[in-house]
């Protein structure tokens, strides 16, 4: 079996805390191209495991929930919908559920989830958030 | 009257002999939410048991309910601004409205003829006719500027008043709806920064709407309106590092109890004590995690308290005399209400993720039993009828 591995990496620059000043943010693009058996992904193992993910997405409903709704449309938090959330950058969400928002009720998850579990939580929420099994 | 009618009124008898309900009062009945269903469970107190499910009530992922003088119906406020009148001796929906796009909770006026409901999506509170909700008054929370805000904190108040508090702009309103039509508003700005609840107390004269923008909280005495709000507890933990909040607490079951009022504080593992004689923290009291529910037994001797995400699986009793922790225990991942039955001999706490209610002794803390409910939070029983600011 042969890889052709193609692997950019441009790690983002920490997020600032608070969330005042700009981004940088870069492409991360990682690749794998197996040519016996079609496209896989390699990076697997950066995201959360099937069980984790459904712990996750229980997190995101029933605590996230708790200001944002269960349904994400909002309550003393905003709406996490992805009409609202799909344009915004990615990594700028992913910091402020790690750091949360200081002059603002929204507090840090960065005890609780990685940043690869918080950058999950993100694509989900832009494309739209699974519902509890 | 010949054979055939004879039995046709016979059979006619026996029929509605059989369908003419069985007489009960409701003074041991109340309402669980089940908040991914969109359902509710009709129980009762003194065998401890589900009598039925009402469904149909939309989204329930944050809702509470309000009761009618008589103990009949239940006013159920849901997340998506949904208000739903429900029987609870028939088990149904008698009415449902959908009155904004999302709200937070409601009040039922003094003379139970009217029922508010705070809205945070438009910002405002409108109120209806708690016969058959129809809409009797709309009174959208506008700042100065003109600007929109959600409205926290709504109770009801003596001389069919109502009061709430302005989340984004930080100003508590107090209407008087003796005359619907046309709802008389005094309105106290600058309060302090964004009240996220409040409560009144029990005798409905102390509005107080805790902040979560600064430490403190606001205080509006409703025999001494003209000299506004006052500001108390100020800079309670000045200096203090605060911690996350990973859920606002609430404020409805603040715990008054005699002179001294039992409050959570915010950012703090810590239930202050307020002596309601001079309104200044006379104690702290530490404990488990960010208190969410801080509610008094009905003689006042005890406060159970429940907690916040990531401590939301353990319940903390306080013996209010002697300001010590009595016991602590877990009934499972996420405790979100407790309600006391009417006299107190018994907690009822909702276990989201066991779904189940859990039934307690609150003299040995002795568990009795369980009822099954999906995803349960919050326990409403029906002597909160008769009670201001419930």
């Amino acid at each position: 079996m042969r890889f052709l591995a193609l692997d950019v990496k441009i790690l983002p620059v920490p997020a600032q805390r608070g969330l005042s000043g700009p981004f940088f943010y870069g492409l991360l693009c990682c690749v794998a191209f197996n040519v016996l058996g079609g496209v896989k992904n390699v990076l697997a193992d950066e995201f959360p495991s099937l069980r984790r993910q459904a712990d996750i997405v229980r997190l995101v409903r029933q605590d996230c929930g708790s200001c944002h709704g269960m349904t994400l449309a909002g309550g003393l938090g905003p709406a996490l919908l992805p009409a609202l959330l799909h344009d915004k950058p990615a990594e700028s969400l992913v910091a402020t559920i790690l750091y949360g928002r200081p002059g603002t009720p929204m507090p840090p998850w960065g005890d609780f989830l990685s940043e690869n579990e918080a950058r999950w939580i993100v694509d989900k929420l832009q494309k739209g958030f699974p519902d509890e099994p | 009257m010949s054979l055939n009618t004879m039995v046709a009124v016979l059979a006619a008898s026996l029929l509605s002999a059989c369908a003419a309900p069985q007489l009960r009062g409701t003074g041991d009945l109340g309402v669980v939410i089940e908040r991914a269903k969109g359902r509710v469970e009709i129980v009762e107190t003194s065998g401890r048991s589900v009598l039925g499910k009402v469904d149909g009530l939309g989204d329930l992922s944050h809702a509470s309910l309000n009761y009618s003088r008589d103990g009949r119906y239940a006013y159920v406020f849901g997340r998506d601004g949904g208000l739903t009148k429900v029987d609870l001796l028939e088990q149904r929906i008698v009415k449902r409205v959908m009155q904004s796009g999302n709200s937070i909770g409601g009040a039922i006026s003094q003379d139970g003829k009217l029922v508010a409901v705070a809205n945070y999506t438009p910002g405002g509170v409108k109120v209806f006719d708690s016969n058959t909700l129809e809409q009797v008054a709309d009174i959208p929370a506008l700042d100065e500027t003109g600007k929109s805000s959600k409205v926290v904190g709504l109770v009801d108040a003596p001389g069919n008043r109502f009061v709430w508090s302005l989340f984004d702009a930080g100003e508590i309103w107090v209407a008087n709806l003796k005359n619907p039509a046309s709802p008389v508003l005094e309105k106290f700005r600058n309060i302090g920064k964004e009240p996220y609840d409040a409560m009144i107390t029990a005798d409905g004269r102390y509005y107080l709407a805790g902040l979560f923008g600064e430490d403190g909280l606001a205080l509006l005495d409703l025999w001494d309106m003209p000299s506004g709000v006052k500001r108390i507890l100020n800079g309670y933990g000045k200096g203090e590092q605060k911690l996350p909040v990973y859920k606002m607490p609430h404020l409805e079951g603040w715990a008054a109890t005699g002179n001294e009022l039992l409050v959570p504080a915010v950012g703090r593992h810590e239930v202050l004590v307020v002596d309601q004689n001079h309104w200044q923290e006379v104690g702290r009291i530490a404990v488990h995690g960010q208190p969410v529910f801080v509610v008094a037994r009905p003689d006042n001797r005890q406060v159970w308290v429940n907690f916040a995400f990531p401590h939301n699986d353990t319940v903390q009793v306080i013996d209010v005399p002697s300001r010590k922790i009595v016991h602590t225990f877990k009934p499972g991942k996420g405790v979100l209400h407790i309600e006391f039955t009417p006299r107190g001999e018994q907690a009822w706490l909702s276990v989201r993720d066991e779904n189940r209610v859990e039934v307690y002794d609150s003299e040995s803390f002795e568990k009795l039993g369980d009822l099954q409910a999906d995803s349960p939070s919050g326990i409403f029983f029906t002597h909160r009828a008769h009670r201001t600011g419930l």
